[in-house]
């Protein structure tokens, strides 16, 4: 009997235990958040909640959303954040969400421009503007790069089956692709900190507010601009991953980031616009950037079905 | 009884370690990955259509012509650097090391500049990387070569071009075949290059398993193509085995060089001069592009992010120290088992994650490494996968030398008494101890260098060098672009220092290997 009583106690003591143990979430994200997670971005929380967070951060979205779908019987986090829409319906698919996701942030991909080389010929308006140039626009390869794959949306969104002779003018007109957002911004632009010669390219529409904010020396005014017209909306998203044993926790996680004070962060820090309207947006960026008109959005279930078939005929196009 | 337990000990280290390694770090994960993957529909689908086909016969061919390019560009190089001694021969040597380090998306921008997209510029960016490869481990070899062996060829009648194809090439093989494995395999590999210099139309194996792994999700056909790039890399590893055999000749402990003659003097000079200077055009550009851009005001005061050059170098010397260490042990004792008990297999098997893709790896571990402690998130598995790229060198650099000395002096030895310990410590291990320094600082070389794998493994509190350059790459800003600059110096600079410091601490007075 006293033994007994003993191991209830113990039993007690040890659940006890658990409960008060602190309980830490993983978030597994792509590249561009967790380099931009720092000791502040989710302080308030913590401080909160008792509940801390650890980033882990998983290549870009497509490697980060395929790693989630491997480890689906064993998940790396509890939290995933940074999934877009073109990716989104493949992790719902492969059921490794609890419940729902819910939208977090948006960025827009849009056409930018060298200032410096449009002073005295007007800059380009129109997606149509950017047939009439010779050897001026370097886009990155959609089947290897996301800001790559929503321009080439953005354009079959725009010009529906007309969208292969649209790409084909743009190759007879002398347009470069490289392979991913960098060899394109710094290796062909010649805007910013561009060591490249083409004055227009696929980049996105916070890209002049970065530049003026990651510059040395300071500048007042962005080197870039951004065409508004043919702008593609990417929407991330983030749920919680099942299988987690803190789902609780991870619902609070994704409140708190849908909250006022941290959505009052993403734009200085990984510089995509907050979903949450009551959000102010920061000085630097309404200052620095026109807003894009009417901004394409498609379907994920649609670009899911299509996608491999589309870069299949953009990649004849090129070969 | 106490003597049986330890030698019992020993052969289970000597055997354990390294089959442990690379079973559970690569043969494991391997397994995994493509039991999940495979399916007869993605191989139907690799046969059908053109583009796989396509760019697995252009795989093929870009190696082999880069293996043999690379192989012609370095040897005028290795033959002064081995031959002789002079004056600021170990700076040359650090030199030539550093390409092998730098992140493509830094070196692609100055390629860019000199050479149009195209075939050209991807084959001249390998011959680029992997000089040093060559100089290293064939330099080792041809050091140790006594040159009264050629002297006696020559005064027999031969001339320099007959004594160098019937007296030094036959000696050279072995270490050529290691030497051209290793180049085969990374170019075979190749990625970064590829995209940055391919122009977006040229495409590896290496780039369609990313493509379809990463961009479509596809892993049925990302699996066909592991398994074909599999295929691929185990029959050239095969041919670099045969030509490899134990030459059954002894190179001389110690070979002491002469400075370059009246005869040597202008083509020792006009080989370091013109081999460096082609080298240099890229890195001059790099530090010229990094103090152009201010890069180096960005190292400390880092207000751009949370991502800081400081820890991320700090990292990465702590992690080459780690690799450098496992690689040196698990090289070593699988070198041992490779030359005693021709375990050809196991030479194999090491040389393998050379020439896999780091795709295929890096979701292999995401799968197997959940057993039995989680490594996947710990920060270790970063320099354990820089050891598990680093090993192969440390084989390469020991295999060869080892398998050069006599057995009949060991079994003289052992008639006389000795124990096998003994024999290992009087005969083997001077002769080797020095390969081993310079596998081990190629290891370290590779771990600082290691970019694939480790994008793959690393979270943001164990970001190294090469990833970090990466992510500032991956952002707008002239002050991003200038410090990722700077790393990529600061990188340059490290391996210098380390490949320098090497060549110190093996005393190489004499200038051999």
């Amino acid at each position: 009997m006293k033994r007994l009583m003993l191991l209830v106690v113990l039993a007690a003591t040890t659940l006890g235990c658990e409960s008060d143990e602190p309980v830490t979430l993983t978030l597994i994200s792509h590249d561009s958040f967790a380099d931009a997670v720092d000791e502040s971005t989710f302080a308030s929380f913590t401080a909160e909640t008792g509940v801390t967070v650890e980033v882990l951060a998983a290549g870009d979205a497509g490697a980060m959303v395929n790693q989630a779908i491997l480890t689906k019987d064993n998940p790396l986090a509890d939290v995933l954040f940074g999934v877009d829409d073109t990716f989104l319906q493949r992790a719902i698919e492969a059921e490794i969400f609890e419940g729902q996701v819910s939208a977090i942030d948006y960025g827009d991909v849009c056409i930018n421009y060298d200032l410096e080389a449009f002073t005295s010929a007007p800059p380009p308006a129109t997606l149509d503007d950017l047939t009439n140039l010779a050897d001026q626009l370097v886009v990155e390869d959609p089947s290897l790069s996301s800001p790559g794959l929503a321009f080439l949306l953005s354009t079959i969104d725009r010009y529906g089956d007309g969208w292969v002779d649209y790409w084909t003018t743009l190759r007879d007109n002398g347009v470069l692709v490289a392979p991913g957002w960098s060899e394109a911004y710094y290796g062909e632009f010649s805007g910013g900190a561009g060591e490249g010669d083409r004055p227009i390219v696929v980049s996105y529409a916070s890209s002049p507010p970065a530049e003026v904010i990651f510059a040395d020396p300071p500048v007042d005014e962005p080197p870039t601009a951004v065409m508004t017209d043919g702008c593609y909306r990417q929407t991330e998203f983030a749920g919680i991953l099942s299988g987690t044993e803190h789902s609780v926790e991870a619902g609070q996680l994704i409140d708190f980031m849908l909250s006022i004070p941290f959505q009052e962060t993403i734009p200085l820090t990984w510089f995509v616009y907050p979903v949450n309207e009551g959000a102010e947006l920061p000085e630097v960026f309404i200052e620095n950037t026109s807003v894009p008109s009417d901004p394409v959005q498609m379907d994920p279930a649609t670009i899911d079905e299509n996608r491999e078939q589309w870069l299949e005929e953009w990649s004849d196009i090129f070969g | 009884m106490a003597g049986r337990v330890v030698r019992y000990l020993r052969i289970a280290t000597l055997w354990g370690a390294p089959l442990l390694f690379i079973g559970y770090l690569f043969v494991y994960p391997l397994t995994r990955i493509l039991a999940e993957s495979l399916t007869g529909e993605g191989f139907a689908q690799l046969v059908d259509r053109e583009r796989f086909r396509n760019a697995a016969w252009f795989t093929i061919w870009q190696a082999l012509v880069s293996t043999v390019l690379t192989l012609i560009a370095s040897l005028p190089l290795t033959w002064a650097l081995s031959r002789f001694n002079f004056r600021g021969k170990q700076l040359v040597r650090a030199l030539v090391t550093i390409p092998f380090v730098l992140p493509t998306v830094v070196v692609g921008a100055s390629f860019h500049d000199l050479l149009p997209q195209g075939v050209l510029a991807i084959l001249a960016a390998h011959v680029f990387y992997n000089v040093a490869v060559v100089v290293r481990t064939v330099g080792g070899v041809w050091g140790r070569i006594d040159p009264r062996v050629e002297d006696a060829a020559a005064t027999l009648g031969a001339s320099p071009g007959r004594v160098f194809r019937t007296v030094t090439l036959p000696l050279l093989r072995p270490a050529l075949a290691s030497a051209a494995a290793i180049v085969f395999l990374f170019c075979f590999a190749s990625f970064g290059t590829v995209l940055i210099l391919g122009g977006g139309r040229i495409r590896t194996i290496e780039v369609e398993i990313y493509q379809q792994a990463v961009s479509f999700l596809n892993l049925p056909v990302a699996g066909a193509l592991a398994v074909l790039q599999l295929i691929f890399v185990v029959a050239a590893l095969l041919v670099a085995n045969r030509l490899q055999r134990r030459i059954g000749f002894d190179l001389a402990a110690e070979v002491s060089l002469p400075p370059p003659g009246p005869r040597h003097r202008l083509s020792v000079g006009a080989t370091v001069f013109a081999t460096l200077g082609l080298l240099a055009v890229p890195l001059v550009s790099l530090v010229g592009r990094s103090i152009e851009r201010r890069g180096w005001a960005g190292l400390t005061g880092n207000a751009a992010s949370a991502l800081s050059p400081v820890q991320a170098i700090g990292n990465s010397l702590l992690y080459a120290a780690i690799a450098t260490v496992i690689a040196t042990g698990v090289g070593l004792a699988a070198a041992r088992i490779i030359e005693r008990r021709g375990g050809g297999w196991l030479d194999t098997a090491f040389m393998l994650p050379l020439g896999v893709s780091a795709v295929t790896v890096g979701f292999g571990f995401l799968l197997a490494l959940d057993q039995p402690i989680d490594l996947r998130g710990s920060f270790i598995l970063v320099p354990l996968a820089h050891a598990l790229v680093a090993t192969p060198f440390v084989v390469r650099a020991a295999l060869p030398l080892l398998r050069s000395i006599k057995p009949e002096l060991r079994e003289a030895a052992r008639v006389l008494g000795a124990s096998p310990s003994q024999v290992w410590k009087e005969i083997d291990f001077p002769i080797i101890a020095r390969a081993l320094a310079v596998g081990a600082g190629l290891a370290a070389v590779v771990s600082l260098g290691e970019f694939g794998a480790t994008s793959f493994v690393a979270r943001p509190a164990s970001i190294t060098v090469p990833t970090l350059i990466f992510r500032l790459l991956g952002r707008p800003g002239t002050a991003s672009y200038g410090t990722a600059m700077a790393l990529a110096v600061i990188l340059a600079a490290m391996t210098a220092l380390l490949v320098l410091l090497i060549d110190r601490l093996r005393g190489s007075e004499a200038g051999t290997f």
